[in-house]
């Protein structure tokens, strides 16, 4: 284990923990946002260029800008957020407690199957690669993939019409 | 011989590129200000030093010697994390510009950039998304409705254009077919044929990304995000000294970055017309080497590429002295219902044109 990968563990660790307990809800964005750059640089320790720069620009730069964007506005803090119910507070627990364990579960018996040095091809996580794999072995998930998108984004316009009769700003 | 750290000489590279990003951005404040006065017919700045040369050192003073002010209430943390956001991300992204070719000392190349990846041109695309960070993260720790106003202007506007101009470079990539900025500006001059810059290829391209780019520098006709007729001084009411000086500074490293970028992709780089014949007759005529041929061209095609640059920002605070302020509405109707459609065309017909094989 090189002494980047610990670093990049060590920070990303920290920060996924400062997201859950950091009080103020900005504070935890900010603390998500350095997990998705330390997230990042494993994707780069991993040679995959394409999705460490990609991570960074839809994570990083839009949905976690959005994101900010509305606690901004909520102003969630301490006075203001509605206390939850102990049984909530318990259910809560029990849920995430056993996804734990069934993840930990899962990932017991994984054997990584690792990789030969002499065959492996370094290039893999490059873009060009990336598209090849994308448009020759997966076209009609990726292809869906699009036609989702586009979906949303007609829906989006949909609401964002502007409505007939008389305007309020 | 001093061993040099890790990366080598290219740590010395990257080292003068933040160097002289500081020192544009620091005649960049005293250019707006002659350039302003030039515009409106005043003298300007010529009180410190010769013809006021002096003038951004003793700005950089009184900014440091001002006093410093927390707003009550203000997020003490986030308030001086804000600035350092802004500068750092506006710093990062001049690491992949290739600011000049090959220099060559014996069998050494030394390539006159910071680092070559070929994710160059995501990596600036995804700096830039970060750069809105400072401004929200400063206006909203001022605790101040203004700034909070302001820091909420610029993230909207900030996704707005993005879009616009992700689309833009789409376009760009489809002809280049790499993302590498280095590749790019070679593919842009090609030794004995007919080569055109990008902008030749991509006018419309090239006119989406800059309005794209006044957009995500804050700079007029979009400085929304800090206009003083509505916000008293948007995000940034509540900062005082260098703190204030830091978002001022980023502003114009952003401006140095954004216009380097623009000469990279669509104004040919760090090449100049008829430089191979230019090496060739020193070659040929002159009977010099090739290899110092060569490293002459590269060091008069990084002065070419400096030289554009300098345009860019001349035409920057051109604008700004000449356009008057966007009202809210009018710039979000222009990002989400122009420009957009409008960058999709440009993808349709550079598809088209490629398929067709008119360009390539």
């Amino acid at each position: 284990m090189s002494p980047l990968f610990l670093f990049l563990s060590f920070v990303a660790l920290i920060s996924a923990l400062g997201v859950v307990f950091a009080k103020n809800p900005v504070h935890s964005v900010l603390f998500l946002i350095l997990t998705f750059f330390s997230l990042s640089g494993h994707y780069l320790l991993l040679n995959a260029q394409f999705l460490a720069a990609v991570n960074i620009i839809v994570y990083a730069g839009a949905i976690m800008v959005l994101f900010l964007f509305v606690i901004m506005f909520l102003n969630l803090n301490v006075d203001t957020e509605p206390h939850k119910p102990a049984l909530a507070k318990i259910a809560a627990a029990v849920a995430g407690g056993s996804l734990l364990l069934i993840m930990v579960a899962a990932m017991r018996d994984v054997h990584p199957a690792g990789y030969d040095a002499a065959t492996f091809n370094s290039q893999i996580g490059m873009v060009d690669q990336l598209g090849l794999v994308l448009y020759r072995q997966y076209l009609l998930p990726f292809e869906l993939a699009s036609v989702l998108f586009l979906v949303a984004m007609v829906g989006a316009v949909m609401l964002g019409k502007r409505e007939v009769g008389e305007r309020h700003f | 011989m001093i061993e040099l750290p890790a990366l080598g000489w290219q740590s010395i590279v990257i080292f003068v590129v933040f160097a002289v990003s500081l020192l544009i951005a620091t005649y960049c404040t005293y250019a707006e200000r002659v350039i302003a006065a030039f515009l409106q017919d005043r003298v300007g700045p010529d009180r410190a030093g010769p013809y006021g040369l002096a003038q951004p050192l003793a700005d950089a003073v009184k900014m440091f010697t001002k006093e410093e002010f927390f707003p009550g209430g203000a997020n003490k943390a986030l308030f001086v994390f804000g600035p350092c956001l802004a500068m750092i991300t506006a710093l990062m992204s001049s690491a992949v510009i290739p600011f000049g070719n090959n220099l060559t000392f014996g069998n050494n190349a030394f390539f006159l950039q910071g680092i070559e990846v070929n994710i160059g041109m995501l990596w600036i695309f995804g700096v830039v998304s970060l750069g809105v960070y400072g401004v929200m993260i400063g206006g909203w720790a001022s605790n101040n409705k203004f700034s909070l106003l302001g820091a909420v202007r610029a993230a909207s506007q900030n996704i707005s254009y993005e879009l616009a101009m992700g689309m833009a470079l789409i376009a760009v990539l489809m002809m280049s077919g790499t993302l590498s900025l280095r590749e790019i500006t070679l593919q842009q001059s090609v030794a004995g044929e007919w080569h055109f810059w990008n902008i030749v290829k991509q006018p419309l391209g090239f006119i989406i990304f800059c309005v794209c780019a006044f957009a995500e520098t804050n700079r007029t006709p979009f400085d929304l995000p800090e206009c003083e007729t509505e916000l008293v001084g948007g995000y940034h009411t509540e900062y005082s000294s260098m703190k204030l000086g830091l978002y001022l500074f980023a502003e114009y490293v952003n401006i140095f970055v954004v216009s380097a970028v623009m000469s990279v992709l669509y104004f040919g780089g760090f090449n100049f017309p008829f430089q191979y014949e230019l090496r060739d007759w020193f070659v040929n005529s002159q009977g010099w080497e090739l290899t110092s041929a060569q490293n002459l061209i590269t060091i008069l095609g990084t002065l070419g590429l400096f030289a554009k640059i300098f345009g860019f920002i001349f035409f920057f605070m051109w604008i700004r002295w000449t356009l008057p302020r966007f009202r809210y509405d009018q710039l979000m109707r222009l990002g989400w219902t122009i420009l957009i459609p409008l960058a999709v065309i440009n993808i349709l017909i550079t598809g088209g044109l490629i398929l067709f094989g008119v360009i390539q």
